[in-house]
């Protein structure tokens, strides 16, 4: 069983006791402990289901690197999925459920696929389930898809709170182990400004665990006075719980810093994500062990030897009382004397190399552990929990020498540097044969702005994993950093150290090196997605040969754990099953990030309110406290209607129109672009901008513009008024303000850069109110100043003076077709306007309206509405604005585009009005339909609505569309079909529904 | 994420506080010209792997447009300069010969 | 070809599964061929595909730099719809969907198309009339698709927000029938059934120059040497300008860097596919519980496949917004793809100024749906020299008629 011995434990407190719930059983551990030491420390070492056979699991790794202990965390607003037990530090009140079980953790039904595993291959389902045809959606897929996924999904809104924060740094270094550490003292002493991050809550890494001297001090000692050293430094910044989680172009590093993690009760964010610019990185991420790959190696109790020493020195958890080690390397070694000296027993180490260890195999003899050379554990016994070993020669086919009894066994089968973080960004690899691994190959680094490398790998990561060594990487690595910036390294005085001498490792990537196919169908690489030595075997057999098709055909490496144990022993497998080295089979890549990180951390503070900035008018306030009934534009909010009593929004719309025509309305139009256009060449810059002829415009006058995109579509329209005779204000749509601007500005300073023109955006500078109906020339002189009668301000003017007491600017224009007015004052004034207007027109009904009784009343006037008309494939022509077309300038942006084949065509569709014959109204969107279907079986179609409306002023359903050759048709009736199953049938009509004339307008 | 230096302001600044703006060095077509090189003008890019010249807009910040000159396969800025220009000037093409020996580009190398 | 079948997998099963061959062989290259496809991934293989199912032209070739289905046919969030609004781009993609029916029965490899409905949300009132229109359009075009409710959403939906503060769902434009698949087993499947018509899928062959006498390609160079053929079509997403070069044109597209991403694995909660196109964001959830998720496109031209974390913080952040549990999982893998954009954002399928020589390219963000679609009428452009109905107005010529097929007229213009 796995225990709490009463001594030993470094990082644990045990006079700080914590109650915590496993499965809904209560549990304790302490103060320091991960989820996954307090759970073995309570005997609990089946901690998780498999993915695919949901076979029993235990933990199997100490750290980041654990593909197994998943959980399901917390509860309500704070529930979360796939939290790893070996990176969850404990807490007073942690919830925690084991997951992909049913009905519980002991007693799962999914294991019956473990009982078909020999018919599950992998991709097997790529072989199967297409017949019948029907089945996959109804029967297969409904099937596998409940058995996939691995936590719960949560439920409910998160809770939590999360920020981001920026950071610029000459150096960051990745990993506060020894080297790391150790990089950030040289850099910082260079007078580089440093940030070192630790994912671990402890700095230190692996020499707090494993010990031995540098210099005159013990290693845990020295690293306490390099990191006293680094936090007494101005220019170095430390952060611990903090992992490097992506390494990006140019130097850009994320960090993904646990807050709250391991203290919920704490105030303030869960996660902060560091967005880090730095100068150079330095990843000292430390390696990661590998698992041997022999039958059995998924039985709960079956753990990597680093992992089992770190929970017996870190935690005082014994994993078992009878540990057999097996390795192909001298570090496990350290493991089997550290459960000896804790006073429990190794029957065995089996040492697969044929000349055994080095000299701490004689260490481990002098303590009386047995020791066999060139052995190989041919099948681990017991279900969900280790029984025995059966032992075998490793050179064999797994002929079974002895059963040894044992409740644990600890694995070794070399190391792996962490090269993720290298790799992200482009770093390339090189194969180190002495140690069987991929390391950072120095010559092609990740290549920043300016061509050059910008990380430098350090320690166990650059594949250094001696301590001393390592720190002394890690100095080197902090002087190529410094001087890559251009600093001069400081020199840092490292201690004396003594170089560990070991025995070489063997390569080991199956145990027993013959063994089987039945041996190999039970010789786990993956165990998170339960990929085998088999399947990656079958994939090579099959011709997935490729790294990636083998690790796509077998899902090796695709599990929560990104294969951080299984990629290079699969790899290896496949390279020996394709009889290839294995570099020249190749390695995957590694994508950003490290370990996962979550959504809400990258979403950050922006969410509910503060999701996006919301744009409000100067009258906003008034809308809201009148029943506004709104509707987003781009960023804008405006008001659709303006709801009173119990009234519908389309009720309240007709209201709105009907009082608006018969006496006065009130809109706020303060959302509509106004750009000012200004300078000696503003008339020549206008008329490229315009189809219109603006520069003859005289000051003083407004005229309706059309804007194309040089591709020749109508990409905007507006009222220009020139100002004066240097200076134009170009009004645009709501939305196309910042567009617009920045269309001109793109002009102005990358093709006619000569031109002496200045444009800027002013929209939010004026408050702008349409005074619209037949009363609205009595309101504004009712507010008294400037005069606007008839014959002072005629139809498509301007003047400017004070409005009772506002500055004005005083537009007569109408997009309502009726007498109105567009008064624009300082933003300042913009509210006092609005109570002042609607005050004084209280005696004439006055009547806020919102955009829909607008949009109603443009098209009963048959005036054209962007975004509705047009859509990006429109031009000018196809809607009858060729009045709007100056035919003498030479030139202008869209101009030569119109002359192409498409577009100079009588095929093209043209505007008209439509008015059904029965008074309904065209659904929105319906396309007319013409006889018989294309070369694809489509329907013909001859035209569709552009705009649909029940107009409340005529009493009836009006549209405007498009229809081939429509000016010349009108009268005909012509067919809309519904998605609601019925025809629409519809007269064709001049698009101008209300007083065509423009009388009304013009009185 | 790339960091660019705007040529007027003189601010280095994150990718996110400019807008990329295609090809550069592109010779508008008007009314009169061929339809092909009005095809060419608005549609046909060099597309390269390897040396680029690109537009770019200092959007959040002084709301200049200016070139820069970058390797698509390494994301390598060789250098940033001023829009108002119809070739590269001497100090880029220099930079991006000392890192790309032979590179070409267009009419230019 | 050994057929593929539960019995199958059960015999092998007793065996050890010793008696699988491989799903395609690995030949040399013969020194000419009737047709030369470039480009192994989804839509070079269906190409081949149709050429020999529909046209009985199996003298073919597929070269590939590096190995099948390695750029974004394996790359892509694997969304399948056809819910286009212009009559063009719905008959194609329409095509495309109908022949992922039955792909798994006609490729004898389970391709897992799982038409599990696709939701386009219209968060605004632009958006609303803009799919409304599009259903009408598909109406036409004999696409089934479906205008629904707010609560109709909630009700396929259930881990969705309709009423988030800034943008409420007012609606979604949806089509039952789109869904799914498994975008490796897409590649594979075709692959496997090629090479069993007795083409020949060469891996690890990168094409280095295109060789033509009098107008006409006869053969291209290859760091395999030299092969001959009658006929080229060049199918290379990401690689399309590059081998443009070679051929001596130039074309209407850019490549950039679209970016995607997943979480780790959870129990099923979404059972269809869901695009947010105003606040820029798509996801599905796979068939191992992962919530597959993409984004938008970098806004610069890029060859380096690399995620870019700005990017993904918008997508998530419009997520979260969108499906507020998503705060609570956690991103497991990003990375990026590079597409080719047109001047439309419409692909190109058509000859070139080279002849015999034509080209099937410039999906932007929508590739992986076309597969069968493309495939089929590029095979039937190569096979008579001439575009058929399917093909006929995606031909580079729209670029001077000014004949563009834009679907970002309707609201909505991401995959």
């Amino acid at each position: 069983m796995s225990t709490r011995l009463t001594t030993g434990g470094a990082r644990i407190a045990r006079n700080k006791p914590v109650t915590f719930t496993f499965n809904g059983k209560t549990l304790k551990g302490f103060e320091g402990d991960t989820l996954a030491s307090a759970l073995l420390a309570n005997d609990q070492m089946l901690m998780g289901r498999s993915f695919k056979y949901h076979r029993p699991r235990g933990v199997v790794a100490s750290g980041a690197e654990e593909p197994n202990a998943l959980m399901n965390m917390g509860e309500g607003g704070k529930f979360e999925p796939n939290q790893r037990a070996t990176t969850t530090e404990l807490f007073d009140g942690l919830v925690a459920q084991s997951q992909n079980h049913w009905p519980s953790l002991e007693v799962d039904v999914g294991v019956v696929n473990n009982a078909m595993a020999r018919f599950l291959p992998a991709g097997f389902y790529y072989k199967t389930f297409t017949f019948p045809k029907f089945a996959w959606k109804h029967v297969y897929e409904p099937i596998i898809r409940k058995s996939a996924g691995l936590g719960k999904a949560p439920t409910e809104r998160d809770v939590d709170t999360y920020e981001h924060f920026y950071f610029f740094a000459d150096v960051v270094v990745i990993g506060g182990g020894i080297a790391g550490l150790q990089a950030a003292k040289t850099a910082a002493l260079s007078g580089a400004k440093v940030l070192i991050m630790e994912q671990d809550p402890a700095w230190g890494g692996r020499a707090v665990v494993d010990g031995g001297m540098l210099g005159e001090v013990p290693a845990a000692d020295y690293v306490s006075a390099l990191v006293a050293e680094l936090e007494g430094m101005d220019n170095v910044t430390m952060r611990n719980r903090m992992m490097g989680a992506g390494v990006y172009d140019h130097g850009y590093v994320t960090g993904y810093e646990r807050l709250r993690d391991h203290a919920p009760e704490m105030a303030g964010p869960r996660h902060r994500l560091w967005r880090i610019r730095a100068g150079q990185i330095i990843t000292a991420t430390g390696a990661i062990e590998r698992p041997l790959s022999f039958a059995g190696n998924d039985v709960p109790g079956v753990m990597l030897a680093a992992a089992l020493r770190d929970y017996l020195v870190m935690y005082g958890v014994s994993v078992g009382d009878r540990v057999v080690v097996v390795t192909n390397n001298d570090d496990a070694y350290r493991t089997a004397i550290a459960v000896k000296k804790a006073g429990l027993d190794v029957p065995v180490i089996l040492d697969a190399r044929a000349e055994g260890g080095g000299a701490i195999a004689g260490e481990a003899r002098a303590l009386g552990i047995r020791v066999e050379n060139g052995k190989a554990i041919a099948k681990v016994t017991g279900g969900k929990r280790v029984k025995s070993v059966k032992i075998c020669a490793q050179a064999g086919e797994g002929g079974v020498l002895e059963e040894i009894e044992c409740d644990a066994v600890a694995m070794s089968g070399g190391f792996s540097p962490v090269v993720h973080l290298w790799s992200h960004c482009g770093g390339k690899l090189t194969w180190d044969e002495e140690h069987a691994m991929f390391r950072p190959d120095a010559e092609r680094p990740p290549k920043g702005a300016n061509g050059e490398g910008f990380v430098v790998p350090a320690g166990a990561a650059n594949g250094v994993l001696d301590m001393g060594v390592g720190l002394a990487d890690g100095d080197h690595a902090g002087r190529l950093a410094v001087e890559a910036l251009g600093l001069k390294a400081a020199d840092a005085n490292l201690p004396a150290f003594d170089q560990a001498v070991e025995a070489p490792l063997a390569e080991v990537w199956m145990m027993p090196q013959g063994a089987g196919p039945k041996l190999r169908a039970k010789a786990w690489l993956d165990y998170q997605n339960d990929v085998k030595v088999s399947d990656v075997q079958l994939a090579a057999q099959e011709g997935y040969e490729s790294v990636e098709h083998t690790k796509r055909y077998t899902t090796l490496g695709m599990a929560t754990d990104q294969g951080k144990l299984s990629n290079i022993n699969g790899l290896a497998v496949l390279s020996h099953a394709l009889d290839k080295p294995i570099p020249a089979t190749g390695t995957t890549t590694f994508r950003p990030p490290y370990t996962p990180i979550s959504m809400g951390s990258i979403a950050g503070e922006a969410r509910g309110d503060v999701f996006q900035p919301l744009r409000r008018t100067p009258m906003h306030d008034w809308h809201e406290a009148n029943g506004a009934h709104w509707e987003p534009v781009g960023h804008w909010r405006r008001a659709y209607c303006y709801l009173q009593g119990e009234e519908t929004p389309h009720e309240a719309v007709s209201r709105e129109i009907l009082a608006t025509r018969k006496s006065l309305g009130l809109l706020d139009a303060s959302t509509l672009g106004k750009l000012i256009v200004k300078g000696p060449d503003a008339g020549k810059f206008m008329d490229m901008m315009y189809t219109n002829m603006m520069s003859s415009l005289k000051p003083g006058k407004c005229r309706y513009g059309l804007m194309c995109s040089e591709n020749g579509f109508l990409s905007d329209d507006g009222v220009v008024v020139r100002l004066e005779d240097e200076s134009f204000l170009c009004h645009t749509t709501t939305g196309g303000a910042e567009r617009i601007h920045a269309h001109m500005e793109e002009w102005l300073q990358t093709e006619w850069w000569d031109w002496e023109v200045y444009v800027t955006n002013v929209t939010e500078q004026w408050a702008q109110v349409g005074v619209v109906g037949p009363n609205s020339r009595k309101v504004l002189e009712k507010l008294g100043g400037v005069d606007v009668s008839k014959e002072t301000l005629a139809f498509m003017e301007y003047t400017q003076g004070k409005l009772g007491a506002f500055d004005a600017r005083i537009f007569r224009i109408s997009f309502a077709g009726e007498l109105s007015y567009e008064i624009a004052v300082p933003a300042s004034q913009g509210a006092a306007l609005w109570d002042a207007l609607y005050e004084a027109g209280e005696e004439f009904g006055v009547t806020p309206y919102g955009t829909e009784a607008m949009h109603v009343m443009r098209a009963e006037k048959g005036f054209i509405m962007i975004g509705d008309e047009t859509d990006g494939t429109i031009i000018p022509q196809d809607l009858g604005l060729n009045w709007a077309i100056s035919k003498k300038k030479e030139d202008f942006l869209g101009k030569r585009a119109q002359k192409r084949a498409f577009m100079d065509n009588p095929e093209r569709w043209q505007l008209v009005g439509l008015e059904t014959t029965d008074g309904s109204v065209i659904p929105d969107g319906a396309y007319c339909v013409a006889e018989g279907d294309n070369a694809n079986g489509q329907r013909n179609v001859q035209g569709r609505v552009t705009s649909t409306y029940y107009s409340p002023t005529l009493g009836k359903g009006i549209a405007m569309g498009l229809l081939h050759d429509g000016p010349n048709r009108m009268g005909e009736v012509v067919s809309f079909p519904g998605t609601d199953g019925k025809s629409y049938e519809a007269k064709v009509v001049s698009p101008v529904f209300y007083d065509p004339d423009g009388e009304k307008q013009n009185v | 994420m790339l960091i660019l230096e705007c040529p007027y302001c003189g601010v280095t600044g994150e990718e996110t506080e400019f807008h990329g703006g295609g090809e550069a060095h592109i010779k508008r077509f008007g009314p009169g010209s061929s339809d092909a090189d009005f095809e060419t003008y608005l549609f046909m890019r060099e597309n390269p792997k390897g040396v680029h010249f690109e537009r770019w807009r200092h959007v959040n910040g002084c709301g200049k447009w200016f070139h820069a000159a970058r390797c698509t396969m390494t994301l390598e800025v060789f250098g940033t300069y001023s829009a108002q220009t119809f070739e590269p000037p001497k100090e880029i093409k220099d930079a991006i010969s000392a890192k790309r020996p032979g590179w070409s580009w267009r009419e230019f190398s | 070809m050994r057929r593929y079948s539960a019995f199958a997998v059960a015999r092998e099963a007793a065996r050890f599964h010793s008696g699988w061959e491989r799903a395609w062989r690995s030949p040399a290259p013969k020194k000419k061929y009737d047709v030369i496809i470039v480009g192994a991934g989804g839509h070079g293989l269906a190409t081949a595909f149709y050429l020999g199912k529909n046209f009985g032209i199996t003298n073919v070739a597929i070269l590939e730099k590096g190995w099948l289905g390695g750029g974004n046919t394996g790359r892509n969030t694997t969304i399948i719809r056809s819910n286009y609004l212009q009559d063009p781009s719905a008959a194609l993609y329409e095509k495309a969907r109908s022949l992922y029916e039955t792909m798994s029965q006609d490729l004898n490899y389970n391709v897992m198309f799982s038409p599990r409905g696709v939701i386009m949300l219209a968060q605004t009132e632009h958006e609303v009339r803009g799919y409304k229109r599009t259903a009408h359009a598909n109406m036409l075009q004999g696409v089934t698709t479906e205008f629904i409710s707010p609560a109709r959403v909630k009700e396929l939906v259930p881990i969705i927000n309709i009423d988030g503060p800034r943008y409420p769902v007012l609606g979604g434009l949806w089509q039952a029938r789109g869904g799914t698949a498994r975008h490796d087993a897409v590649a594979w499947g075709y692959a496997r059934a090629c090479s069993d018509m007795g083409m020949d899928i060469i891996q690890q062959c990168e094409v280095t120059g295109v060789r033509s006498s009098g107008g006409k390609v006869v053969g291209v160079d290859t760091s395999k040497g030299a092969i001959d053929c009658d006929k080229l079509g060049l199918v290379v997403a990401g690689n399309s300008g590059d081998l443009a070069n070679m051929a001596g044109f130039r074309l209407p597209m850019e490549s950039v860097a679209l970016q995607a991403l997943v979480s780790e694995p959870i129990k099923p909660c979404m059972d269809v596919v869901v695009m947010a196109n105003t606040v820029h964001g798509y996801m599905s959830q796979s068939d191992k519980g992962e919530m597959v998720i993409g984004g938008g496109t970098d806004g610069f031209n890029n060859y380096t496949q690399r995620g870019s974390f700005h990017h993904v913080e918008e997508t998530v952040r419009a997520l979260v917004e969108t499906f507020p549990m998503v705060s609570r999982l956690k991103m497991l893998r990003q990375w990026g793809g590079i597409v080719d954009v047109t001047g439309d954002r419409s692909p190109v399928i058509g000859k070139t100024p080279l002849g015999n020589c034509f080209i099937n390219a410039g999906w932007g963000t929508g590739g992986f749906k076309a597969i069968p679609g493309g495939g089929w009428a590029t095979a039937e452009l190569i096979a008579k020299g001439e575009p058929g109905p399917l093909s006929a107005e995606f031909g580079m010529e729209r670029f001077i008629e000014g004949r563009f097929i834009d679907e970002s007229v309707a609201a909505g213009v991401a995959h």
